[in-house]
């Protein structure tokens, strides 16, 4: 199974075995990473599971849509070029070691 | 011995999970207990009528939080138990097994049941109608056979479900008593756009229809009988006629309800103690022009919002509820957002073309705006929460204007 390295808002790192197939934001809520709220559940709805993408896997990522990326315009941390909605990430075998950074705040 | 003052939560869905999470967040250290009707650990709705049914969400990734999150949290879930009976003054609460708990604080978190529909042939097998994961996984199974289907009742939830059905290739009818869709959330400008978007998209739709009987053969429905004696062949019906707050535990003890347990902006009901959020609770709204005094208001963020007034209050710090609220309805490639509470005689503007399934329609009240929505317009829907909340004002000009940036407003 891949790992997702979450850093969290303490500077601390939280890795949970990913299940490919699902998303980036799925796997945190089921390793209860704190700071990932996901208020839709996936959805693309409502920007609270923002993470920074390590700038290793920006470029091995697929771009985010024009959906996810007006999203982003109104998350409530500062969007950064590794800004992701995580329920739009999704994960694979070549994703093994992805991390990402959860923001200060959700909302 | 020093007593003990526990959390007692009736209700294992979002404000129950939400008000556990955050007032251990927030430092309370008292035990915690969830009682949750259903034998399910706590899942996520919003996918039940959209992703689950398409088969784009899996049933495995619904938990709302993960397997450890209530040992970890030191909160005692205990599911597949009901709560049958309150006592205010003995501060306890009896389950159906029999077992009595005594709480510190109580927080009625149990939510809404679907309207019962009590017309002729409504027990047929291939009636259903949608609450739980179990109404959604029964639909999810019927979805694949199904040829013609027939949803009764045009709000979001009956649009949802037309919606996934098509998207699986069913011929789907809507009949909705009302003479226009969604006609209690939105303007007559906002509900023919859904309307022409469903017919669009090959829905039957019929509006200002009842419906008299639905008919079987062999104990499976077979036909939906309107009121003008129409009658629509399918073979599965699903039901989408509103919900009733499950507030009896609260009438039975005497607590105030009035179409949803009342309480006022920390959550609080008439009675010391018990709380209430969530889609049961009709909670005070802060003071505006046009504003009701209170709403119940069936949705995620008002459920988790209340929870977190509730979390506040039992650490001994009071922080009303005064969120903007919001919500969003997934259809077909449309994804409506809304924000706000719009009332008749708002002025409409809109900003956007209809036509290209992308646009915003604002609602201003004596020049401030007070609600929006939004199809496939996320950024302008996360824009108006914020000026919402800030009681913007601007003018109708500015908004119709897709040039003027809705950030630069402070």
């Amino acid at each position: 199974m891949p790992t997702i390295h979450y850093i969290l808002k303490d500077g601390s790192r939280r890795s949970v075995d990913a299940k490919p197939g699902s998303s980036v934001m799925e796997n945190a809520i089921r390793g209860n990473v704190r700071g990932i709220d996901a208020e839709c559940g996936g959805s693309c709805s409502c920007a609270t599971c923002h993470v920074y993408v390590d700038e290793a896997f920006t470029d091995r990522l697929p771009p985010a849509d024009e959906m996810e990326s007006e999203l982003l315009d109104g998350v409530a941390s500062e969007r950064r070029p590794g800004s992701r909605l995580s329920c739009q990430l999704t994960v694979t075998a070549e994703l093994d070691g992805l991390t990402v950074r959860i923001p200060e705040t959700q909302s | 011995m020093a007593a003990a003052h526990p959390l007692v939560i009736v209700g294992a869905s979002y404000a129950g999970v939400q008000l556990a999470a955050s007032a251990r967040e927030l430092g309370f250290e008292e035990r915690i207990v969830i009682v949750g009707d259903e034998v399910h650990a706590p899942y996520q709705r919003p996918p039940l009528s959209k992703g689950l049914l398409t088969g784009k969400t899996s049933v495995d990734n619904l938990a709302l939080r993960g397997p450890d999150f209530f040992a970890q949290n030191a909160i005692d879930l205990m599911l597949g138990r009901r709560a049958i009976a309150l006592d205010p003054g003995a501060r306890s609460v009896r389950l159906d097994d029999g077992a009595v708990l005594d709480y510190g604080w109580l927080a009625l978190a149990t939510g809404a049941r679907c309207r019962p529909f009590a017309l002729p042939g409504s027990t047929l097998e291939g009636v259903l109608d949608l609450r739980t994961l179990d109404d959604a996984l029964r639909i999810a199974d019927a979805a694949g056979r199904t040829e013609r289907a027939c949803v009764i009742g045009g709000g979001f939830i009956g649009l949802e479900v037309a919606s996934a059905l098509r998207a699986r290739g069913a011929e789907v009818t809507v009949v909705e008593a009302q003479p226009h869709l969604l006609a209690r959330a939105f303007p007559p400008l906002m509900s023919s756009y859904v309307e022409n978007a469903h017919r669009r998209r090959g829905v039957a739709l019929l509006t200002g229809r009842g419906v008299r009987a639905l008919h079987g053969a062999q104990g499976r429905v077979a036909a939906v009988e309107l009121d003008d004696g129409t009658r629509i062949d399918c073979d599965l019906v699903v039901l989408g006629i509103g919900v009733l707050p499950n507030a009896e535990l609260a009438q039975q003890a005497g607590i105030a309800v009035d179409n949803g347990i009342v309480v006022d902006m920390l959550g609080r009901t008439s009675a010391p103690r018990v709380l209430a959020a969530g889609d049961v609770a009709s909670m005070a709204l802060p003071p505006a022009p046009g504003v009701p005094a209170r709403m119940r208001l069936e949705s995620i963020q008002s459920a988790n919002d209340g929870a977190r007034a509730l979390a506040s209050l039992v650490v001994g710090r009071e922080a009303p509820c005064t969120a903007v609220p919001w919500f969003w309805s997934d259809q077909f490639d449309l994804k409506l957002q809304m924000t706000g509470l719009a009332a008749p005689g708002d002025e409409v503007v809109l900003r956007g073309d209809m036509a290209s399934d992308r646009f915003s329609v604002f609602y201003l009240r004596q020049g401030t705006l007070v609600a929006a929505h939004s199809v496939n317009k996320p950024a302008e829907h996360m824009q108006s929460r914020k000026l919402i909340g800030a009681r913007a004002r601007l003018g109708a000009d500015q908004l119709a204007d897709p040039s003027f940036d809705l950030k630069t407003v402070a």
